[in-house]
């Protein structure tokens, strides 16, 4: 899984069927002491994440195993809202 | 499977059901040597492992299978604590 912070949402009306009322954003991976790596990708949203928070993203074929994405086309989602990271100093 | 060594772990009090009561840990992938390889991520751990050990983790769906039946949502997973591994020096021609 990734460590993320979401930067925003994304609105689509034209979408696929299974898609419909599922709660889209745009988050940005990061590494676990907040610096941003990689693109930014879209992420369904299963556990009400705001703009701003850091959350952890399943990605692959185990997003669909997220709560309510069974047999949707997804391949990002949100399960998680972070608290806290503890790494270690030094690292 | 992938040798890594872990970094830390993450707590979410907001989280999928069915990743309640499983351990998230912060890993970073390692080459034979011991340095660094690609990113850090976030794996769940089927084994007890704990910060500062060496690990193999899987990718992919198959980090679920140690919860099976429950259908975790998880797309790493740590599956064993490596006690020591050996890599022999590459044999080169003089």
């Amino acid at each position: 899984m990734l460590l993320a912070r979401v930067v925003g949402t994304v609105v689509a009306t034209r979408k696929d069927p299974r898609l419909l009322s599922t709660k889209l954003m745009v988050a940005r991976p990061m590494d676990p002491r907040g610096k941003p790596e990689g693109g930014y990708l879209v992420a369904v949203d299963t556990v009400d994440a705001g703009v701003g928070e850091t959350v952890l993203i399943v990605s692959g074929s185990s997003a669909r195993m997220a709560s309510g994405l069974k047999d949707c086309p997804v391949d990002a989602a949100i399960v998680g809202i972070v608290d806290v990271v503890e790494v270690a100093d030094g690292d | 499977m992938q040798l890594a060594k872990v970094l830390g772990d993450i707590v979410c009090t907001r989280k999928d059901d069915n990743l309640v009561s499983l351990k998230l840990l912060v890993i970073q992938p390692i080459g034979s040597d011991g340095a660094a390889v690609g990113r850090t991520l976030v794996a769940v751990d089927a084994v007890g492992a704990g910060v500062g050990e060496t690990v193999f983790f899987v990718r992919g769906k198959e980090a679920s299978f140690p919860f099976y039946p429950v259908e975790a949502p998880v797309d790493a997973g740590i599956v064993g604590i490596v006690d020591h591994y050996d890599v022999p020096a590459p044999v080169t021609a003089r």
